[in-house]
């Protein structure tokens, strides 16, 4: 046991290899266009809309479609009203404020491990990560089944509670919605499976460095 | 090993891109079906009809708050013609002479609704079309002799809301009315929205028709709870004798509809047995509203029931048989079928539930033949020749095909877009011609050159000879077609000229030297002909303020030949057909000189054909 904590200890101790480095810059630039781009993608398609309404989600706003010819959030939120269901307005979510301030700072958390270069800093900003990941997962689909759940009683048309898709595509009524993450998801993917190689690749190196020492 | 490293660096980033584009792959949203183009050349042989070639029926569509009623060709889809029933239209200078300006009264709108056409033994006859004013109240008869508005009725006394009509029954005994919404009666009575539910009033009423001259009457009417009586249909051949009607809010709700009268699972269907709506007010079993011989249910058991039916039901529509009573909950995913024998049963068998005001409440699982599961917010339905019934599908934006009899849902098209009514032809008689189907959408946008904001609706001929309906056309009509129908052409024989012989009103003139100037007291009366290419007189004089009127004739006996009679700056514009004479009558307050011209192009000399009033000072 002891010889297993000895072990880890040391793991967190390592230092950080240049390529590790790099990789970890490389992360945190990726990681820069997800302020530009939508998280999340959902779609709503019926005879009526045969282009689509769509809501992009950013880290920070709701958008809808927009043409000069269709607001798609105001749409949208006119169909939803004949559901009973709460107007999607975005300053409902606090999501906003505080998404982007925690992406900002597992930045800032990965370049300082970048600098120090030490392994229990690298593996703080993976852990820190994966933990906000799986909570905005959980948060987003909470909110959906809200959404669908907490319908008005006094409705006019009275349907079965139902959860939006997370992700997929599902038929609610005349449409077939559609929800996908965008590219802003797929930065913050690519981040954590950067941060998971360089952490590899750091260990792996320590583990052949031990064992050529070993050797000689 | 340091190989090995590059490697793994490698793999590592060769999964990260994979994920990513696998990624971007799987995110391609599901489309749904977008409305069929069907095939092409097919749909266009199918819709054409070749110059000089007639189509194979009219179609009669309402033109709602136009206040006319407009006529196309089916398959061509062609709009040939509009007949103004509610609102002046100088085209043909409707509303501008004596009769017409009479018949408006002051109204000058009018929100012309369902058209229907008079039946004979449940056929159309050819020989009159009904249609009713949702807005004042009124009923107009038009006559396919001439496509001419001869009588408007109204507005008739305690209906309000007049958009339960106009349909008839199968012999054109009565054209059906009801209020959709209800007012305190008679009209003119000041009550609070609070006593909505105990003191407004619904109507639903019978218009009787004179079986010769058509001649509109107000007939029977049957005081009903304060529901809103939306659509109609005729009882029919097992149910002929009865008319049903829609009702929505049976919450008697007032304020936000929208939210407060859809609260209730279910609506009803008002069954109406007409011959005893006669028998009871032969019986004197009814009370005077504002002159009108109104029934009690109250006083008069067995003249009205009520069917729990879908909630917010639009159309009820009786199969060609009578058989069936067809009501579409429009807020559900279901129509109902209701059996007549059922319901003959029922009554007999006093088979109720409850009642409202005193009327019976029938027993929903005694009288239901099936739930007919069509799609999303059905609407209305209307038949064919093949034991197949239509049903328009507003919610889903389509149209469910579905058997009478095994209820089995056959076919679907998707419909650009929100179709309202539906129309087959001759769908709504004992012998529906099939064949062809218009779907009247309340939506067109992206189907057509852009007009800007005020975007037409449209209208879309769909073929239903086969077992796959079939998008065939898109047609765009003016605001808004609420129903339409459809008959064989040969059914009707217009005439193309009025026969001089006809014309027994002593002030049309036929021949210029009986043409002249009368004087009488402030009265000035003027016999006038028109002809290629003069007005007879060209020169009118009087003096102002006098009263005049002028009588004009088209003694022109051939196909097509009109003339218009434009007066510049007083507001005139009648036009005269082939054989029509006219009245014209104005004061003539304007001092100066006046040019009149005819405003209908006629003929080589169309731009001579003019003349001058010419009005003195006092």
């Amino acid at each position: 046991m002891s010889d297993f904590l000895e072990k880890e200890t040391t793991f967190f101790e390592l230092p950080l290899s240049l390529k590790s480095r790099i990789l970890i810059l490389v992360a945190v630039l990726i990681l820069v266009p997800s302020f530009f781009f939508p998280l999340w993608n959902m779609s709503f398609y019926s005879n009526q809309y045969t282009d689509g309404l769509v809501m992009h989600i950013y880290s920070y706003q709701l958008e809808g479609g927009k043409t000069p010819n269709r607001d798609d959030l105001r749409e949208i939120n006119s169909l939803n009203h004949y559901i009973g269901m709460r107007p999607l307005l975005e300053s409902d979510f606090s999501e906003f404020t505080w998404v982007p301030l925690v992406i900002g700072l597992l930045m800032i958390l990965a370049l300082r491990a970048m600098v120090i270069g030490k392994m229990s800093n690298l593996v703080d900003v993976f852990v820190l990560f994966t933990y906000f990941g799986a909570f905005s997962m959980w948060s987003f689909y909470h909110r959906l089944y809200m959404y669908g759940h907490n319908l008005d009683p006094t409705a006019s048309i009275k349907v079965q509670p139902f959860t939006p898709p997370l992700f997929g595509s599902k038929q609610i009524a005349n449409f077939m919605v559609n929800s996908f993450p965008g590219p802003a998801s797929y930065a913050l993917f690519a981040f954590a499976l950067l941060l998971l190689v360089a952490i590899l690749l750091s260990a792996k190196r320590s583990k052949e460095g031990t064992n050529e020492k070993a050797a000689t | 090993m340091r190989g090995n490293h590059t490697k793994l660096t490698w793999f590592g980033l060769g999964i990260l891109c994979t994920m990513i584009i696998g990624g971007i792959l799987i995110s391609c949203s599901k489309k749904p079906r977008v409305a069929e183009r069907g095939d092409v050349a097919e749909a266009a042989v199918a819709t054409y009809v070749a110059p000089g070639d007639t189509d194979e029926y009219y179609m009669f569509y309402s033109g709602g708050h136009s206040g006319n009623v407009y006529v196309a060709g089916v398959p061509s889809m062609r709009h040939i013609s509009t007949i103004p029933v509610f609102a002046p239209y100088p085209a043909t200078g409707y509303g501008f002479d004596k009769d017409t300006k009479q018949m408006l009264g002051a109204y000058t709108w009018g929100d012309v609704h369902h058209p229907a056409l008079s039946e004979t033994k449940g056929d159309y006859d050819g020989r009159w079309l009904f249609v009713n004013d949702n807005a004042n109240n009124r009923l107009a008869r038009i006559d396919l002799r001439d496509f001419k508005t001869k009588q408007i009725l109204g507005p008739i006394p305690n209906i309000s809301g007049y958009h339960g009509g106009s349909f008839v029954t199968p012999n054109t005994e009565y054209v059906l009315a009801a209020s959709r919404f209800s007012v305190p009666l008679p009209k003119g009575t000041y009550e609070p929205l609070e006593n909505y539910a105990t003191k407004y009033n619904g109507i639903v009423a019978g218009v009787p028709i004179n079986p010769q001259t058509g001649e509109m009457s107000v007939g029977w009417q049957v005081l009903m709870p304060p529901f809103d009586f939306d659509l109609g249909d005729a009882g029919k051949g097992a149910s002929e004798g009865w008319a049903f009607w829609t009702c929505y809010n049976a919450e008697r709700a007032t304020g936000k509809l929208e939210v407060t009268a859809t609260q209730r699972d279910r609506d009803y269907v008002v069954a109406l047995n007409w011959k005893a709506a006669e028998q009871a007010v032969k019986e004197g079993k009814y009370k005077t509203i504002s002159g009108v011989n109104v029934i009690d249910p109250k006083q008069a058991p067995g003249v009205v029931y009520l069917i729990p039916a879908a909630k917010s039901p639009h159309g009820v529509d009786v199969s060609p048989d009578g058989k069936y009573i067809i009501a579409s909950g429009k807020l559900q995913s279901i129509t109902t079928v209701f059996n007549m024998e059922k319901i003959l049963t029922a009554i007999q068998n006093k088979a109720f539930t409850g009642d409202e005001d005193g009327i019976p409440v029938i027993n929903y699982d005694q009288v239901k033949d099936a739930e007919v599961n069509v799609g999303l917010g059905p609407l209305h339905t209307q038949f064919d020749d093949q034991g197949y019934a239509y049903t328009s599908l507003f919610v889903e934006s389509a149209v469910a095909k579905w058997k009478l009899g095994s209820w089995e849902v056959v076919d679907k098209i998707p419909i650009s877009y929100n179709i309202g009514h539906l129309s087959t032809a001759e769908g709504d008689t004992m012998h529906p011609s099939g064949k062809y189907l218009v779907a009247l959408n309340k939506l067109s946008h992206g189907r057509h050159m852009n007009v800007g904001p005020s975007q037409p609706e449209s209208s879309q001929l769909i073929g239903i000879g086969g077992e796959k309906m079939k998008l065939l056309y898109d047609a765009f009509t003016e605001p808004e077609p609420h129903y339409a129908q459809m008959i064989k052409t040969d059914k009707l024989k217009p005439i193309e000229v009025y026969p001089k012989e006809e014309m027994k009103n002593p002030n049309a003139v036929w021949d210029v030297k009986d043409t002249g100037v009368t004087r009488d007291g402030n009265n000035v009366l003027v016999k006038m002909t028109a002809a290629r290419s003069s007005f007879e007189p060209n020169k009118l004089e009087v003096t102002q303020g006098e009263h005049v009127t002028i009588y004009l004739t088209n003694i022109e006996q051939t196909t097509d030949e009109l003339h218009g009679f434009g007066l510049g700056e007083y507001n005139i514009n009648v036009v005269v057909d082939p054989g029509e004479m006219k009245v014209i009558d104005f004061v003539a307050d304007k001092t100066g000189v006046f040019p009149y011209y005819c405003t209908n192009f006629c003929s080589a000399l169309h731009q001579e054909m003019q003349g001058y009033l010419l009005v003195k000072p006092k």
